[in-house]
Order: structure tokens, then C-alpha cells, then sequence
């Protein structure tokens, strides 16, 4: 009894909600990158890999940066971090679209494909970059990663600080960097844009019914590829999340582990709708940090790692019950748009 | 400003060397329902096809409004205000009527669905529609889709609308409706065209009727002066003499019993009602109707494939005599019995050979359980696939060379080669001929010949009925999945059957 009490008591906690965001924003950023692809009628597998290229891209941007210049100046390195973060993971998407949209390659094999490229990258990069270069050691970015860590002053202030309240609400909420509240505006954003705008529908209905699309001249191609390199280059910024504000702006190979595959399994938990990603991305990344909470070594807390993807399989079990029509996946998801002949 | 909505001048349209249209000309008058009548395959849809910017006609001029008018595309058509309506909507499922309608229009960035649905609510208003613009469309009837698209249309600012058999999938008391709507829209002043080949519904809607045949036009007649009589006339002409050898059937005895046999499809309509009737060896028993008639469901309810709802098919085996039950047995078994099925659908490979395979192996799809070694028997395959490819000539660089790249007529030899190589004791055909030149289809019906010679009971569904009056020894014409009679190919005439296939059963 006293056990259990001991580990509630931990979850409980606004570091425990703080770690679970933490885990959550690169889950975040794949789900809604995911599901903008998705609504357009392609599974992107290849989501998982694009998380690396984004990742890397982002460390090489800002090392470049921070090697060339005299004193590199942070805002400067991290808009140069995005901006090559950005670069490589839509570079990414944009392989992926032009196999499966254009030549109308299988999806999942493209899809699975480019994971293990996307990976091998990352990797690759990650440890060759300072060889390139003629340097020695770990590649790391201490400048920016520090920049994108940076949050909200006022929350490292001595009246916060000592009042324990106020200071849960700050660890809570308002002691991540910018990517975090980034991420969930891009969530929101995407929400409004899928269920309120002209463009929005019609991207749906290129998700649903290609052929219907087509009918009502709709550009079923175009639509297909901007939503595939949007769709990467926001959950690319999950891979830079990841390498910057989480690592600090360090490369660990495979330390980024299976979150893109999370992601993928979020986008059906959150019924492909982007603002039920933001709650349902934290439960995820809190449930990736269960273990580190359950005060026991060993096999037992290997056992807790488990869970995360116990859960997967659990919601993926129980979500293919579900009937409504309007949470089933886009109905030509994974299928390539033939027009009829003529 | 013209009274003409649409003139067509000497619209020709060739697909290879077949006309689908040949100098066809029409007007609509503004105000009008113009009935556009004909048989499968006289090229109404073609016609109407080139209205809506999906085929580019080869020849001849078409005005809208009176001014010459390209249309190269749905879209060209679209501003040019002519919408059509097809038989299969094209509509997203988990989207509202509302949604669908404003699909694809341009506007500002942002959604308002409040104001296109007051939109929608007023043209309802105008002409009688009676839909829930925030209604979803898989919540909604055949009839409901109908009308989101016609809403569509209407939405859109088209004042010229083409309604592909817009009764073919609704209800009595939904037709009604629908006549009503278009009654309201005539009185607006837009035009209509509708193509149907149902005479009764000709007469009651439509101001004029155009006729067309085999691509041809053949006039057009004021309603007011037409009667079903002469529309049948017009609409199948004069009987054409096919040189086709027919033997009189040696010996029949009875091979097939069906009766009482009713199918419904999976909206619950009835595909089949009540049809009974019985087939013997020694003769090709013919069946008429227009598409959809219930043809392909009485075929796959024998074969097996389709569960009737009520009735019986019994089925005589020649070589124990035994009367046998096939309602409740697998395709398999049916099979077996030597009651063997060759449906030739519109895509050709859609039903019943593997495109990617060889002939050897497309044989095999039949018999691939035979022989009793942990290996496939692959000899017999390879020599029935020699066989038929030098008794039916058909033209292939081997027997190995995947059939989807064959020629159509190849293919079709192929299919009907595999279905006669097991001297099956009933051979059911359903357009065997379908987009064949005239040679092939000779070498087909030899082939059916042949085997009503050897004394199995042939059932042939057919869609030309020259073909069918000369071929056949007894046609049966359905006609919404009821049998309107049973008559003698060797004395009937065309409008006979014509009559019979677009009229419903008295008291039904």
C-alpha cells in the first residue's frame, strides 16, 4: 500500500507532468505532421526517418554556423538550425511524394525505406561530421542548444522560485523553449486549417475520394505533395526538438529511438484530428517516462519501458471497434490516384 | 438572345474504327426536357459525354446559346453551364450535403457553411428539394445523393443539366419526386436532357424525344405525338439478318428448374422478383433486358456466387438423372455439377482471369485442386491452353504471355475456351461478344453452337437482339428483375422484345 502511494505520489508531480512533455513535443510534432499527410491520402511511413533528417539537419545547420562565425550570435544560430532542419526533413517528404505521387510506388515500402535512410543519415552525420570537418570528438552545438532551451525569465525569478505554488505552475507551464508552444500552435493551427478552411476541405476530400476531388477540379496532385512536405518539414522540427531543447544540441546515435513510429500509432489514438494530438502526445511521452517514476531497478523497470507500446497496441486494438464514420482513417488512405481512363 | 440551349451539328465521335456517333445533330430549347432515348451502345452517353468535356468530339460544331462553344474539359462545360449528372455520384461519404456541394469552389479562405447552407435551403425552396444541407452523406438514401448532386449543379450556375437514367436507381414514389423537381426547373427555364430507355417515363416527363441507333440519329418527335409503339420502332429499326447457323435441338430434356427466384442487392432492392422459368439441353436459351435488369444476378445466384432470398434452382444431372438442389451449395460444387459460368463484364479481366498470368496459368484457376501429388498438375493446363489456341486462333506469342496483354477479343476467346474445355452440362455466357469484331463473335457463336450440338443447355445474355433472335432457340426478356415473357427466337419480332424490355409486369 505504502508502495503504491509512494509511486502515485510521484506521478503527481509538476516534474513528472514537465518530463512528460518533454517526451510529448517530438511525438506532437510527428502526429500532426502525420496526419496533415494522411488527410491527404498517403501513409508516410517514412515519418520516423524524416524525424532523424530533420534532427540532423538542424545540429549540422548550427554547427556550420557556429564553426564559421566569429561570434555566432544565438538567435541567428537557431533560425539558421530551423531554417536547415526544415531543409532536409521537407527534402525528405518531397522523395517520399515524388515516389508515391508521381511514379505511384507502394506506399509502405517507400514509406519504410525512407525510415531506414532517414535513420542511417542521422547516424551517419551525426558521427562523421566533426571527421569532415577535420575536429575530433562529440559533435555538439552548446551555443544553440542553450538558445533553444532558453524560456520564460520570469520563471527562474526568486519570488517564483521560493513560492511553491507558483512554482509548480511555472514547471508546469511555462519552463520549456520556444518549440514547445510552437508545437502546439502548429497543432492548433492545422486543426483550424483541416476543419475550417476551403483549402482544408478539399484536402480532406483529396483523403477521402480522390476521384470526387478530381471531379470538382480539385488538383489532387498538388494537394497530395504540399501536404506530404508540409507534413514532414512540421515533424522534422520534432527530430530538432529532440537534438536541440531535449539533447541540448548533442548527437547520441539512435538516442531519438522509436518516437517516430509513436507518432504514427498517435495519429489513430488522436483520430487524426491535430488538437486531440496535444493531450494525447503528453499522456504518450509521460507513459515513455513511467519507468524512470517506478522506484525499483532492474528487470522490473525494464518491464515498465514496455509500456508505452502496451498501450499502443491496446489502442490500436480498441480503436478498430470504433463505427462512427468520422473517426475511421481517410478512406483512400494508402492508395495511389489513378484517373479513370478515358 | 437564342431559344436554343444546345445545338449539335453533325457530332461525329470515333472510338478506333467503330462510330459511336455519327453525324448527330440535336437541339435543346430552353425550357424543355428533351428525352435523349436508344438501346445499350447507341451512343447516348457518348453524346452526352461530349457535353460535359470527357470526350472532345471528332467532328461537327456544337452552340450553346447559339454561339460556338469548345469544350475541352468539365471544366469548359462547367462555364459554360452545363452540369451533368452521372449514375455513379461522385460524393465524399463523411462529408455534409453542404460540404459536397462547395467542394472544389473558389472563395474566400475561410469556410462559412452557414451561408452556403441558406443557399442551399433557398434553392430547395425554389424548386422543391427536400434535403438537410448539414446532413451527412452516408446518412443518406440513393434518392438523397441524387438530389445533393443535382443541388450541385444548380449551385454551381448551370442552366443546361444531363441526367444519365437518373430513375434507374430510385423508387416509384422517389421518380415522382424527381419529376416533380425537374418540372420545377423546366418552368425556371433551364434545359434538360435526360437519357433513359424507359418508354413510360419517356411519355411522362419529357417535351420532346430524340432517338438515337447504333450512334445514328434517327429524328426527334414531340412527345405529344409519340406513343410507346413508335418509340419502339424508333428506337430498335429494322430487323437485320445475321447469317448465324441454328439447329433445331435434338432430343431436349429438361436441365434447369428455376422458380420463384428472388435476389435482393445491398441496399435491400429487389435485383430479381419472382422469376421462374426452365431451360433444356440441346438449346440456347436467350436473355434479353437492358442493363441492370437482373442479369448478372440470376447468373451468380445458379453459379452460386449470389444467395437468393427465396425460390428454388434445380438442377437435372445428365449422367446420374438426379434432381439436384443448387440454392445452398458452394460455387465449387455447383461447379463440379458441370453448371459452369463465363461472365464477360465491361473491364474484361474483372471477372475471372488473372491479368498478370499466362494462359497455362489462368487454366489452372479452374483446376489448380486437381491431381493428388503435393505438386500443382501443370501438364494438362498447358495442353488445353495449345488446345484452345489453335482451335479458337487465338493470336498470342505464347501460351505463356500474361492475357492482360492480349487483345480483347483474345481474351474473351480464352475465357469462353476455359469455361466450354470441361463439357460443362450448362454453360452460362454473359455478353460473350461484348466489343468484338464481327469475325470473333462468329467463331464465338460457332463455338455455342457446337456446344448445343453435344447437348449441353446454353444460356446466353445478350445485348444486341439481332444477335439474340438469330442465335437463340427461346429468349426471355427481363425487365427490372421480372421476367415480361418468354418467346420463340424463330418467330418473335425486335419490337416485341423491345416492348417487353422496357415494360414493368402488370400490377407489380
Amino acid at each position: 500500500m505504502q508502495f503504491v502511494l509512494t509511486v502515485l505520489k510521484s506521478f503527481f508531480t509538476s516534474a513528472f507532468f514537465h518530463a512528460a512533455v518533454m517526451q510529448g513535443i517530438p511525438l506532437l510534432y510527428g502526429a500532426v505532421g502525420e496526419i496533415l499527410t494522411e488527410k491527404s491520402g498517403n501513409l508516410n511511413l517514412g515519418i520516423a526517418g524524416i524525424m532523424y533528417m530533420g534532427g540532423i539537419g538542424g545540429l549540422i545547420g548550427a554547427f556550420l554556423y557556429e564553426n564559421a562565425a566569429a561570434s555566432p550570435i544565438p538567435f541567428v544560430a537557431m533560425m539558421v538550425s530551423i531554417l536547415s532542419a526544415l531543409l532536409l526533413a521537407t527534402l525528405g517528404g518531397l522523395i517520399y511524394a515524388v515516389l508515391t505521387i508521381t511514379f505511384r510506388a507502394n506506399q509502405n515500402v517507400t514509406g519504410l525505406a525512407l525510415t531506414t535512410f532517414g535513420v542511417g543519415f542521422g547516424n551517419f552525420m551525426g558521427g562523421s561530421i566533426m571527421k569532415l570537418t577535420g575536429k575530433t570528438g562529440q559533435i555538439t552545438v552548446y551555443l544553440t542548444g542553450k538558445a533553444f532551451k532558453s524560456t520564460f525569465a520570469f520563471a527562474a525569478s526568486e519570488t517564483v522560485v521560493n513560492n511553491p505554488f507558483l512554482n509548480a505552475i511555472c514547471t508546469m507551464f511555462f519552463s520549456y523553449g520556444f518549440l514547445t508552444y510552437f508545437a502546439i500552435a502548429i497543432a492548433v493551427a492545422a486543426g483550424y486549417f483541416l476543419a475550417r478552411t476551403r483549402k482544408g476541405l478539399n484536402l480532406r476530400a483529396v483523403g477521402e475520394s480522390p476521384a470526387t476531388a478530381d471531379a470538382n477540379n480539385i488538383n489532387v496532385s498538388r494537394y497530395k505533395y504540399v501536404a506530404i512536405c508540409v507534413g514532414a518539414a512540421i515533424a522534422g522540427l520534432g527530430g530538432l526538438y529532440f537534438v536541440m531543447e531535449y539533447m541540448g544540441g548533442t548527437w547520441q546515435n539512435d538516442a531519438f529511438g522509436d518516437r517516430g513510429w509513436l507518432a504514427i500509432a498517435l495519429v489513430i489514438f488522436a483520430l487524426w484530428k491535430p488538437v486531440r494530438a496535444i493531450w494525447a502526445s503528453i499522456l504518450f511521452g509521460g507513459l515513455y517516462v513511467l519507468y524512470t517514476r517506478i522506484p525499483i531497478a532492474g528487470a522490473t523497470q525494464e518491464f515498465f519501458k514496455m509500456v508505452p507500446y502496451v498501450v499502443t497496441i491496446i489502442v490500436l486494438g480498441i480503436t478498430s471497434f470504433r463505427k462512427r464514420p468520422e473517426d475511421q482513417p481517410p478512406q483512400s488512405l494508402g492508395l495511389a490516384y489513378f484517373r479513370e481512363e478515358r | 438572345m437564342s431559344q436554343n440551349a444546345i445545338e449539335l451539328k453533325n457530332i461525329s465521335k470515333y472510338f478506333g474504327p467503330v462510330a459511336a456517333n455519327h453525324h448527330v445533330s440535336l437541339t435543346v430549347r430552353k425550357g424543355e426536357i428533351l428525352s435523349l432515348l436508344g438501346e445499350n451502345g447507341s451512343g447516348k452517353t457518348t453524346l452526352m459525354n461530349m457535353l460535359s468535356g470527357i470526350y472532345y468530339p471528332d467532328e461537327g460544331e456544337i452552340y450553346i446559346d447559339g454561339k460556338e462553344a469548345a469544350i475541352r474539359s468539365p471544366r469548359d462545360a462547367f462555364e459554360h453551364g452545363i452540369g451533368m449528372i452521372h449514375q455513379h455520384f461522385k460524393l465524399v461519404d463523411i462529408f455534409t450535403a453542404a460540404e459536397n456541394i462547395i467542394l472544389g469552389m473558389e472563395g474566400k479562405g475561410r469556410l462559412n457553411l452557414a451561408e452556403a447552407s441558406a443557399k442551399i435551403r433557398a434553392l430547395c425552396e425554389k424548386y422543391g428539394f427536400k434535403i438537410d444541407p448539414d446532413e451527412k452523406v452516408y446518412n443518406m438514401s440513393v434518392s438523397e445523393k441524387q438530389t445533393v448532386e443535382i443541388i450541385k449543379q444548380l449551385y454551381r450556375g448551370a442552366d443546361i443539366l444531363i441526367l444519365d437514367e437518373p430513375t434507374a436507381v430510385l423508387t416509384p414514389q422517389e421518380t415522382e419526386r424527381l419529376f416533380e423537381v425537374l418540372r420545377n426547373m423546366r418552368a425556371d427555364g433551364k434545359a434538360i436532357i435526360i437519357i433513359t430507355h424507359k418508354l413510360n417515363e419517356v411519355l411522362e416527363i419529357s417535351d420532346r424525344v430524340a432517338v438515337l441507333r447504333k450512334g445514328e440519329y434517327i429524328g426527334s418527335i414531340e412527345t405529344a405525338q409519340a406513343t410507346e409503339k413508335s418509340l419502339t420502332d424508333m428506337m430498335v429499326g429494322h430487323k437485320v439478318d445475321l447469317d448465324i447457323e441454328r439447329v433445331d435441338p435434338v432430343t431436349p430434356v429438361p436441365r434447369l428448374f428455376v422458380k420463384n427466384l428472388t435476389c435482393v442487392d445491398k441496399y435491400g432492392a429487389k435485383t430479381l422478383d419472382d422469376v421462374s422459368f426452365e431451360v433444356t439441353s440441346g438449346e440456347i436459351f436467350g436473355i434479353a433486358g437492358i442493363a441492370g435488369a437482373g442479369q448478372k444476378s440470376l447468373l451468380e445466384a445458379i453459379a452460386g456466387l449470389e444467395t437468393p432470398v427465396s425460390g428454388s434452382i434445380r438442377f437435372i444431372d445428365p449422367r446420374t438423372g438426379k434432381e439436384e438442389e443448387l440454392v445452398g451449395k458452394s460455387p465449387k460444387a455447383i461447379r463440379d455439377m458441370g453448371v459452369a459460368l463465363s461472365f464477360v463484364p465491361e473491364d474484361r479481366l474483372g471477372m475471372g482471369l488473372v491479368g498478370a498470368m499466362g494462359m497455362t496459368g489462368n487454366m489452372m484457376v479452374r483446376s489448380y485442386r486437381d491431381g493428388k501429388s503435393l505438386f500443382t498438375e501443370t501438364k494438362k493446363p498447358r495442353v488445353l491452353s495449345e488446345d484452345i489456341v489453335k482451335q479458337l486462333d487465338v493470336v498470342t506469342p505464347s501460351i505463356n504471355t500474361p492475357v492482360r496483354r492480349l487483345s480483347g477479343g483474345n481474351v474473351q476467346k480464352v475465357l469462353v475456351g476455359r469455361e466450354i474445355a470441361n463439357s460443362p452440362a450448362v454453360l452460362m455466357t454473359a455478353y460473350a461478344v461484348r466489343g468484338l469484331d464481327i469475325n470473333t463473335s462468329y467463331t464465338i457463336y460457332n463455338l455455342l453452337g457446337d456446344e448445343k450440338k453435344r447437348g449441353s443447355a446454353v444460356v446466353f445474355v445478350g445485348e444486341d437482339l439481332d444477335v439474340l433472335l438469330a442465335l437463340c432457340d427461346r429468349i426471355m426478356v427481363l425487365s427490372s428483375g421480372q421476367v415480361t415473357g418468354i418467346v420463340d427466337a424463330r418467330s418473335a419480332t425486335k419490337e416485341q422484345i423491345g416492348l417487353m424490355m422496357t415494360q414493368r409486369r402488370k400490377g407489380a
